[in-house]
C-alpha cells in the first residue's frame, strides 16, 4: 500500500509498504531516516521514540498505516539545519553518549519532557526516561545531561 | 494483508461484520508486537484510531475504548483513582501514550494492568456489532487465558465505570516500576454507602478474577457507619481470603507460591491504605 505521511514538516510518500510493516520500518527502510533506531521491536528499550502527532511513542509499534495523514518528527528533524537542539548539544557536553544506539531515542524522550516540564525534579527526569534502556548503563551522565539542558533553557 | 480504515465507529462495525478475522489495532502496543515477532499474520489489520468517538469519554463515566492511558492518569484520575493508578503502572511514558483500556480488554491477557480495578469497581464493557451492543459485566468478560466474552463481529466501543464512591487503591508486583508485566497485581474499592467492597486479583489465575469470600468478609466486618481502625487481625484475614481466591501458576515471572504470598501482602496493605483515607474523610468531615 501506499502511505502518505509528513515527516520533519516535509510531505512524504512511501510506496510498498507491507500492511503489517512498522512505522519505524517505513522511516528506516523506505524514507532513509536510519536516526531512530531497531532494538527490541516490542516497545521495551524506546530505541525508536519518535513524535507521532507531537506525542512521543514507540516507532515499532505503531502500524505503517497508522500513520496515514499524520505528522511524524524524528531525531532527525529536532535540530535547525546545523545548529543542534540544546537537548542535543547537552547530551554532547555532558558526554551523555557511549555507543550512541539509545541516543536518539533518549534525546526525543527527554526534548519531549522538557517541553512539557521546563524544570524537571529527578523523580521526574527517572520517570520521563523509564522507557529508555541504555546497554551501556550510561544513565547518570544521561540524568547530567537532561539537568544542563534545562537549565539552559 | 489488508489494512482496513474506517473513519466512523458503524463502518468500523460493517467491516468487523464482513471480515470478522480482521485484528483490531488501536495503540498496537500488543498486536504489533505479535506482528513484529511473525507470531500472528491476520488477514487484514482494523486500525481504530481515526474514528473520534472511540477517543471520548462522557460523564457518568463511559470512556471510549481508544482514549489512551495517560489521558486516564492525567484528565480522569480525580474521578477514578484506581484505573488511574493501574494505567500509571502500564509500560512507559510512550507505552502510556499509545495503550488503551479496548486494547487492554482485547489482549484479555491475565495480567493485563486495568483488569483488578474493572473488577472491583463493577465495570461494564459496551462491545457492538451491526447486530446491536452488549453490556458485558466485567465479571463475565474474561472467560479464559487471553480469551474474552466478545463474539467474531464485535469490537469493543467503551467502559462504563461509575465515579469512585469511596477509596480505591491498586497494587502491582515487579521487578522493577516501568516496562513490566505484573507478577501479579491487586485492586480494592470501597463502597461506604453501600457498605460493601470490591476486590480482584491480577496475573494469579487464568483471568483476572474477583475475591468473592474475600469482599463479603470485608463488607461484614467493616463498620462503615463509624469507621474505627482496623484491626490486624481483619487486615490479616482479608489477605488471606485473597490468596485462597488466586490460582496461579509457577512461570517465569515469578513461583506461585510467591504469588499467593504476594496477593495476601498486597491486599492487607491496600486495605489498610484505603481504610486510611476513609478515616482521614471522617476526621475532615467532623
Amino acid at each position: 500500500m501506499r502511505v502518505n505521511v509528513t515527516v520533519n514538516g516535509e510531505q512524504r510518500q512511501a510506496d510498498d509498504v507491507w500492511e503489517g510493516e512498522s512505522l519505524l520500518f517505513m522511516l528506516r527502510e523506505r524514507l532513509g531516516l536510519p536516526g531512530s533506531k531497531n532494538a527490541c521491536e516490542q516497545g521495551e528499550c524506546g530505541s525508536c521514540t519518535v513524535y507521532l502527532d507531537d506525542v512521543p511513542v514507540c516507532a515499532c509499534l505503531v502500524a505503517a498505516g497508522q500513520a496515514q495523514d499524520r505528522s511524524v518528527r524524528t531525531v532527525e528533524g529536532l535540530a535547525q539545519g546545523d545548529q543542534l537542539d540544546p537537548v542535543q548539544e547537552a547530551f554532547v557536553e555532558a558526554g551523555a553518549v557511549q555507543c550512541g544506539f539509545c541516543t536518539p531515542g533518549l534525546v526525543v524522550a527527554a526534548h519531549d519532557l522538557l517541553d512539557r516540564v521546563p524544570s524537571p525534579s529527578d523523580p521526574e527526569i527517572r520517570e520521563a526516561l523509564a522507557g529508555n534502556l541504555c546497554r551501556c548503563t550510561g544513565y547518570e551522565k544521561i540524568l547530567d545531561a537532561v539537568r544542563l539542558a534545562a537549565a539552559r533553557r | 494483508m489488508d489494512f482496513l480504515r474506517p473513519e466512523t465507529l458503524a463502518e468500523a462495525l460493517e467491516l468487523k461484520a464482513s471480515r470478522p478475522d480482521a485484528v483490531p489495532i488501536a495503540g498496537g502496543t500488543d498486536v504489533m508486537v505479535e506482528l513484529n515477532y511473525d507470531h500472528r499474520r491476520p488477514a487484514a489489520l482494523l486500525d481504530l484510531t481515526r474514528i473520534p468517538e472511540l477517543g471520548e469519554w462522557s460523564d457518568g463515566l463511559r470512556i471510549g475504548a481508544g482514549v489512551p492511558y495517560v489521558r486516564i492518569i492525567d484528565e480522569l484520575g480525580a474521578q477514578l483513582p484506581g484505573l488511574a493508578m493501574a494505567s500509571r503502572t502500564v509500560g512507559s511514558p510512550q507505552i502510556r501514550n499509545r495503550g488503551t483500556v479496548g486494547g487492554n480488554l482485547g489482549a484479555a491477557s491475565p495480567a493485563g494492568d486495568t483488569h483488578p480495578v474493572l473488577l472491583a469497581s463493577d465495570a461494564v464493557i459496551e462491545v457492538a456489532s451491526v447486530r446491536g451492543t452488549r453490556m458485558i459485566p466485567a465479571a463475565e468478560f474474561y472467560v479464559g487465558v487471553k480469551r474474552n466474552a466478545l463474539e467474531p463481529d464485535e469490537l469493543i466501543v467503551a467502559v462504563h465505570l461509575a465515579p469512585a464512591k469511596g477509596p480505591q487503591q491498586f497494587s502491582k508486583v515487579g521487578t522493577r516500576n516501568a516496562m513490566v508485566i505484573a507478577v501479579c497485581s491487586f485492586a480494592i474499592s470501597l463502597f461506604p454507602a453501600e457498605k460493601r467492597v470490591g476486590a480482584a486479583v491480577g496475573s494469579a489465575a487464568p483471568t483476572p478474577r474477583r475475591a468473592h469470600e474475600a469482599e463479603q468478609f470485608l463488607a461484614s466486618e467493616l463498620d462503615f457507619s463509624s469507621p474505627k481502625p482496623l484491626l490486624d487481625s481483619v487486615k490479616r484475614e482479608f489477605g488471606e481470603l485473597v490468596s485462597l481466591a488466586a490460582s496461579p501458576i509457577d512461570d517465569v515471572r515469578g513461583s506461585a507460591a510467591y504469588r499467593k504470598h504476594a496477593l495476601a501482602v498486597m491486599a492487607r496493605r491496600t486495605l489498610g491504605w484505603a481504610w486510611q483515607e476513609l478515616l482521614d474523610g471522617e476526621q475532615q468531615c467532623a
